[in-house]
């Protein structure tokens, strides 16, 4: 389908928005004027959804207009599109943008115009990510984000907001300069190999080059080190329940929905394929730090006083599923990691929706301040249970699809160790539940422990336009996964024969072969073979 | 050469040198002017507008080939004009800035723009040297002005003690520039940076001309303030009025290193033999730039201490380039002074604004400050581009920049080099953005009262250079065209 201007108006318009909301009049017309900038943005990228070419969709699809940045002589250029891998998450993106504004609706009262001013800049880094197919401009939105985040939690935030958004903004910035100076170097070095010594940041260029296997490492270390980072993978996890319980509800469902899905994405769009060998060499350190994540996670949620606090620690052990199921290279544990970024932004994003609606009410998330709550608020129960569910997995749900195909795929990977990983793993999906359900029955069943609690009004319209979508999807995607599934799927495969022949490439003896891999050396010396046809943009 | 010969030539160096001799020109008028008429108020104005000319000449300029006037004394054109009009860019920020600063402090010196124009004509004549006879007259040019400028408030003391402090290093550092230079000509007879690599070749005094180049080096280190040699910055950079401050660390710091870029580019950096030793010794000085700026930064908690220490940090990633020393590096250099310059002039702006009523050290503790932001939009967002940017932060200026000298340090296999400025970057974030959370999230009832109480002026003129600076900043890294520029002077 040939839109090709379609994504930069769905990435820019929120952009352009806030500069207009400079010039509002008034915070109501601030609210109003956001949230039609969101929903504008959302409804535009529905047709990326019809449109999409799902039997192509390894290939790149509504690719934009290009023009270089920075300098003519680099490759360095503005190329966006899509993939099966980012569709999902762009949709994820716009749709979760109208959500919270809608949800800072009545809780932001101090400098309405600033936050909602951040939240759309936010919304084009965030976009931009998944659109980017040039590392230089993946980059660019990437750090994008940091600086509306950084006011987010700075200005809107508890009361030990300062620490937590110094916090998050250096341990990420960290990470990503880290990866900087990696991508400046595979940008030479590709430039060098296959680019007539233009220096490249072009995806497809830098998927054409085999990076040689001693600068694999580092250059792997050095990206999965900035990924890890923004997931969180255990040990870098730390900023996280910090940055989640001192930011404003818009700011945890932001950061959860879709800031730390920018970490897993990076690892499947850029460390897998650039540095397959590495990636495999890594697979059971990387699993076991995964496997740590879920677990501890599971154990540390339970211990948590604060619901919000729960939450967010539950996200640790979420993604750590998600990491495990990229790095089992499996298509069933990818394609599970894939469905589960999504999930994860749905279900953990609407459990921190409602925790900040409880919070607007009583103005305490500490879970012994609640207790029966059901009689008062029966609506907004409803929600919570289901969502639970959802979360912890109950098949029917989404959690489930997610889960599932991470389990089976990563236990039938060949990759040593992984199968008592996967095992280990298992035991957080029962946690899960045991420390959702121990939340829910103790804020929302029993005896009505508080009084305050008896004439808590239940949900507004506004918070139910909040949460059944929310709740639609998660029914949607447990019942009927196929059709996302089905987006993701070429590009999984493609990516794990990118995988296979590159390594079979790296540990071939043919001296012709490993010629290719001295850094200077032009592309294919006369009598080796065709380079695979998969990795032909 | 014949007379006749000169003569036919003398239009080409008037117009090479136009921008010098006009500054200067004008500079005297001023002289005279605030002599017979203490502080006319039309002085500030004058000078700013001459300032702009110049600017426009020069940014004309830019665009033709680098050429040479004065018997090759100057280059003209091309990279020549592109750093004149980065100081030119600097000078006409800071008079614009210097004007409602001094009047907010209760001052009226006439005198300091006669001054900063004989200081920007110096510059210039550093900026875009040719030969080492020219480097030093304009760095004496450049350098006498600025210490007269550092104690221009001749009642405060510690603006006198900066200045002293300033004038004794600086006169010691020129010597060691001076013996620098005659041993370079001893030993290669010839004073034109394009001759030295001739007369290197044929030289049987070789020694002689490395001890040069090494004291030669001390006197633009100095001048640059990277560590060793950074004693003074802190002090004279908080002694001197802010706008001075600012234009002190931007045209003098871009003039200074335009100069060594030069040097190197012509002459010293393509010389074979030793080229690896002097880049060891560089990339040495540039480590401890970086690490140790960046460290004292840290600990200010003066926001204009900090900026200054800070400024040595930023001299250190310039140096990182200079290691590198290819052609893709030295043009990464000059577009990083160019950004450097807006980010500071910008930031020293923003400070300058906050001492209206002529308490110095009111903007200074950063604890005053607190939510200043909310209070002054145009400060808070401004200075917050202006933060982020020196952070390196994308998609503003300075990450651009941090990206044009890292980028070539890794091409040339100082990747180690590069991964200390990028480390070091990470801690400057800490401090940049501790302004940042004083100006926007400390609770107002912290800051002194006096600031939260009073309705001070933002003159005009000093918001359009705010302005300016931080939009030029939000734009110049994604289009191509200037760094394209900067490229094209170095092939």
């Amino acid at each position: 389908m040939e839109l090709p201007n379609l994504l930069t108006v769905i990435i820019f318009l929120p952009l352009v928005g806030s500069l207009l909301l400079l010039f509002a009049p008034s915070d109501r017309s601030v609210k109003w004027f956001a949230l039609i900038v969101t929903l504008g943005a959302f409804v535009l990228s529905l047709p990326l959804w019809f449109g999409f070419d799902v039997v192509n969709a390894a290939d790149l699809q509504f690719r934009g207009i290009e023009f270089p940045l920075i300098s003519e002589t680099l490759d360095v250029r503005y190329l966006i599109g899509i993939d099966g891998f980012s569709l999902l998450l762009v949709l994820l993106t716009t749709f979760l943008g109208p959500i919270i504004v809608l949800c800072s609706w009545n809780y932001i009262t101090k400098s309405t115009k600033a936050y909602y001013i951040l939240l759309l800049i936010l919304q084009t880094g965030m976009t931009g990510v998944f659109c980017a197919f040039d590392i230089l401009l993946f980059y660019i939105f990437f750090e994008l984000t940091l600086i509306p985040m950084y006011f987010l939690i700075g200005i809107w935030g508890g009361e030990r907001r300062i620490y937590a958004a110094i916090k998050f903004v250096i341990y990420t910035m960290a990470g990503s300069l880290l990866m900087l100076i990696a991508i400046i170097y595979l940008g030479y070095a590709a430039g060098n190999a296959v680019n007539d010594g233009i220096f490249t940041t072009n995806y497809f260029k830098l998927l054409e080059f085999d990076v040689p296997f001693g600068m694999q490492t580092w250059l792997f270390i050095l990206f999965a080190f900035a990924f890890a980072i923004k997931v969180p993978i255990f040990p870098f996890h730390t900023w996280l329940p910090d940055a989640h319980v001192q930011a404003p509800t818009g700011g945890s469902v932001v950061l959860a929905g879709v800031l730390l899905k920018m970490g897993t994405y990076g690892l499947v769009r850029f460390c897998l394929p650039f540095f397959p060998s590495a990636s495999a060499s890594h697979t059971l350190l990387i699993g076991i730090f995964a496997v740590i994540g879920i677990v501890y996670g599971a154990l540390v949620s339970r211990a948590q006083t604060d619901a919000k606090k729960l939450v967010a620690y539950s996200s640790v052990s979420h993604l750590g599923f998600v990491v495990l199921g990229i790095f089992a290279l499996t298509l069933e544990s990818l394609q599970g990691a894939m469905i589960q970024m999504i999930n994860h932004g749905i279900s953990t994003g609407a459990l921190f929706l409602i925790v900040g609606m409880l919070y607007e009410r009583r103005h305490t998330r500490l879970m012994s301040d609640y207790g029966g709550i059901a009689k008062s608020v029966p609506v907004l129960t409803f929600f919570m249970v289901l969502t639970v569910l959802a979360s912890a997995g109950l098949p029917g749900l989404n959690g489930f699809v997610g889960e599932f195909l991470i389990l089976v795929g990563a236990f039938s990977s060949d990759a040593p160790g992984m199968q008592t990983l996967t095992i280990i793993a298992t035991t957080g999906v029962i946690l899960a539940a045991v420390y959702l359900l121990w939340m829910v029955s103790r804020m929302f069943f029993g005896p009505l422990t508080h009084e305050a609690n008896r004439t808590m009004p239940d949900l507004n319209f506004r918070e139910l336009v909040i949460l059944v979508p929310m709740a639609l999807l998660m029914i949607i995607l447990g019942l009927m996964p196929q059709p996302f599934l089905k987006v993701s799927e070429p590009s999984a495969n493609r990516l794990l024969n990118v995988i296979e022949q590159k390594r079979a490439f790296a540990e071939s003896d043919d001296p012709n072969l490993q010629r290719r891999f001295e850094m200077n050396d032009r592309r294919i010396p006369t009598g080796s073979p065709d380079p695979p046809s998969v990795l032909k943009p | 050469m014949e007379i006749s010969g000169a003569f036919d030539s003398i239009w080409l160096d008037l117009t090479g040198g136009a921008s010098i001799l006009w500054l200067s020109l004008v500079g005297i008028i001023v002289l005279v002017w605030d002599i017979f008429r203490n502080n006319a108020p039309p002085i500030p104005w004058v000078s700013a507008i001459a300032v702009l000319i110049a600017l426009a000449y020069e940014l004309t300029k830019v665009i033709e080939p680098t050429s040479t006037a004065f018997f090759s004394l100057i280059q003209t054109g091309g990279v020549a004009s592109f750093i004149s009009v980065i100081i030119l860019f600097s000078a006409l920020g800071s008079i614009l800035l210097c004007a409602p600063y001094l009047k907010g402090i209760g001052r009226s010196y006439g005198e300091i723009y006669a001054l900063m124009l004989f200081a920007t004509s110096g510059m210039i004549l550093l900026g875009t040297a040719n030969n080492m006879v020219t480097v030093f007259v304009g760095l004496e040019t450049m350098s006498i002005a600025l210490y007269i400028l550092t104690g221009v408030v001749r009642s405060d003391e510690g603006a006198l003690e900066s200045a002293l402090k300033y004038f004794l290093l600086g006169a010691f550092a020129t010597g060691f520039f001076l013996y620098g230079i005659a041993l370079i000509y001893g030993a290669t007879e010839t004073m034109y940076f394009s001759g030295l690599a001739a007369g290197y070749s044929v030289t049987d005094l070789r020694p002689l001309f490395w001890v040069g180049v090494a004291l030669f080096l001390v006197g633009f280190m100095f001048k640059v303030g990277a560590v060793p040699f950074h004693m003074w910055t802190p002090d004279v950079y908080q002694g001197a009025p802010t706008p001075l401050t600012g234009f002190m660390a931007t045209a003098s710091k871009a003039a200074a290193f335009a100069a060594l870029i030069l040097v190197l580019y012509h002459g010293i950096g393509a010389l074979e033999l030793g080229g690896a030793d002097w880049q060891l010794a560089i990339a040495i000085i540039a480590l401890l730039t970086v690490v140790i700026g960046n460290i004292l930064a840290l600990t200010q908690d003066n926001v204009k201490r900090m900026l200054a220490y800070s400024s040595i940090a930023h001299a250190g990633y310039v140096l990182i380039a200079l290691v590198a020393g290819t052609n893709e590096a030295y043009a990464g250099a000059v577009y990083y002074l160019l950004i450097y310059a807006l980010m500071n002039i910008g930031a020293f702006g923003a400070i300058s604004l906050l001492e209206w009523d002529g308490k110095e050290g009111r903007s200074q503790t950063l604890d005053s400050l607190s939510g200043i932001g909310f209070k002054r939009p145009l400060i808070g967002i401004t200075m917050a581009i202006f933060m982020f940017s020196l952070t390196g932060f994308p998609p503003l200026g300075g990450f651009f920049g941090k990206l044009a000298v890292f980028a070539p340090a890794v091409n040339a296999g100082f990747t180690w080099l590069a991964l200390v400025g990028i480390a070091a970057s990470v801690f400057s974030g800490y401090y940049y953005l501790r302004v940042l959370y004083v100006f926007w999230m400390k609770p107002a009832s912290e800051a002194d009262p006096i600031v939260q109480s009073s309705s001070f002026p933002i003159p005009r003129s000093s918001s359009i250079v705010l302005v300016t600076c931080a939009i030029l900043l939000l734009g110049i890294g994604l289009i191509p065209g200037v760094r394209d520029l900067t490229l094209s002077f170095f092939i």
